[in-house]
């Protein structure tokens, strides 16, 4: 961009905004939607943004007669008539379109999706996301990563294990909170392949705001390829450090609580790990992907995420660690 | 009124009426709307029955609110202008009660809409 680097005062303001709203853009913004419903939720944001301008504009012009003595100058009829319309029939009037406007956008938000649909659900838990791919085919549970076809409705069914989290794609549509004992619905429709972010949007203890996932949306027949290889077992490897780090996962109790398909580890507490290598992010997007990112995570899971519900392995000697990351990172 | 001076002894009872029609207006909606789709529908039935009761309730509200402004609005009009600079008359409060009487009845019945209003989009229990 040609003002990126001196941006002198006197840069017309249309660019000037535009450079500003630029910000706007990104993995995770409900102001650069990526699907339907994100679509329906901008555009309802920008007729409230012009509406709220709008009625500001008015009230600091109001003000600036005011002070300026003109409400003197005007007859009691004319303040009276202020009063009412702009006092309470407008105001009342604005309202009530937007109230319109808002709930006529919901029903298609809350529409189910139609049948032989994508379905996912998603357990909140604390501070990660289990996420499993129901139908159409046969059920696969992974972990804080989900990917989605483009163009296809897909309909989530939101469970919580423990506290409310809530479920947050903002660049794919509108939030909606998971509850524990209850079922929630949310469609979704990405309209174009992207990498987004998503989020828990609820405050549920205190590494709530490193409770992240990764979200990638793909072309349709890339996707079916994606979802056919998680289906499968892991690829356990033959030999070198990840192979001895798969002895350890073994040893050092890692397989009570996290699953491995395709291996004995069959533990529920923690993310299925059968693929965990090949994800985008560690932890619930908290560390980046590769060996580097496992190693920190078993020696410093708590300075990593405080209060997370795995125990830490820093006591271990250093070639386990390595071992333990090399094969968790051969897990593709 | 039978009071010779029914200005003398005046009750704020009819002051709190119109809020209270627009507060059991939007608590019986909700009950009703949720009762059905609990008990009746399923999480995916139609509202439709639901939503004639949200009507029918929202008429009934509506009424209601209509006669106490009503009311409100004939205190505040009926005595001539007046001519006393204090407004502490009886006379005075009477027209002032009647006038706010009348303004929380508009209040009422706007919210009382804007309340049924989801019912209007509202196809299914969703
Ligand atoms: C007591 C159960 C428990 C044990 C034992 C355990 N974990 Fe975990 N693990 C968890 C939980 C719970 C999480 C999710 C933590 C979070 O993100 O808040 C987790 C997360 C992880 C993750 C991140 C997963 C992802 O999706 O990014 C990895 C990798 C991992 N554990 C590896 C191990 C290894 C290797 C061992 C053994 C050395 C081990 N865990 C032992 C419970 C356990
Ligand atoms: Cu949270």
């Amino acid at each position: 961009m040609g003002l990126s680097s001196r941006t002198s005062p006197r840069v017309p303001a249309p660019i000037a905004c535009a450079a500003w709203l630029s910000g706007c853009a990104g993995p995770q913004s409900a102001l650069d939607p990526a699907g339907r419903g994100a679509e329906r939720l901008a555009e309802l944001f920008w007729w409230m943004a012009g509406g709220a301008a709008v009625v500001w504009l008015a009230v600091a012009a109001l003000a600036v007669y005011a002070v300026r003595g003109g409400a003197r100058r005007a007859g009691g009829g004319a303040q009276r008539a202020l009063i009412v319309w702009g006092g309470a029939v407008v105001p009342t009037l604005v309202l009530g379109a937007l109230l319109a406007y808002g709930l006529s956008i919901l029903p298609g938000l809350l529409a189910s999706a139609p049948p032989g649909a994508l379905r996912i659900s998603v357990t909140g838990e604390q501070w990660w996301w289990r996420v499993r791919y129901e139908s159409p085919g046969e059920a696969v549970e992974l972990a804080n990563e989900i990917r989605l076809p483009a163009g296809e409705p897909v309909e989530f069914t939101l469970r919580s294990a423990d506290v409310l989290h809530s479920f947050w794609i903002p660049s794919l549509g509108g939030k909606m909170d998971m509850f524990p004992g209850r079922e929630t619905r949310l469609l979704l429709e990405p309209t174009r392949p992207g990498r987004l972010r998503g989020v828990c949007a609820e405050y549920c203890g205190e590494s709530h705001a490193l409770m992240a996932f990764d979200v990638v949306v793909l072309e349709k027949p890339e996707f079916a390829r994606w979802l056919a290889a998680q289906r499968r077992p892991a690829a356990v490897p033959a030999g070198g450090a990840a192979a001895r780090g798969g002895e350890l996962f073994g040893a050092n109790g890692c397989a009570a609580c996290h699953t491995v398909r395709g291996t004995g580890a069959d533990g529920v507490v923690g993310p299925d790990l059968t693929h965990a290598g090949g994800r985008l992010s560690i932890a619930a997007g908290t560390l980046p992907p590769g060996r580097a990112g496992f190693g920190r995570w078993l020696a410093k899971t708590h300075e990593v995420k405080p209060g997370a519900l795995m125990p830490h392995f820093g006591m271990l000697p250093p070639e386990d660690l390595t071992a333990l990351a090399a094969y968790l990172e051969a897990l593709r | 009124m039978k009071n010779a001076a029914p200005e003398a002894d005046e009750s704020l009872w009819l002051l709190a009426a119109a809020p209270a029609i627009w507060a059991a207006h939007f608590l019986l909606c909700y009950v009703a709307a949720a009762v059905w789709c609990a008990k009746f529908a399923g999480p995916a039935g139609p509202l439709a029955p639901a939503r004639r009761a949200i009507l029918a309730l929202t008429v009934l509200a509506l009424a209601g609110i209509a006669v106490i402004g009503r009311g409100g609005w004939r205190r505040c009009r009926l005595p001539p202008p007046p001519l006393s600079r204090e407004f502490d008359t009886d006379e005075d409060r009477h027209r002032f009660l009647g006038f706010a009487t009348f303004l929380l009845s508009v209040l009422s019945a706007v919210a009382t809409v804007y309340a049924a209003g989801a019912a209007a989009f509202m196809r299914d229990c969703r």
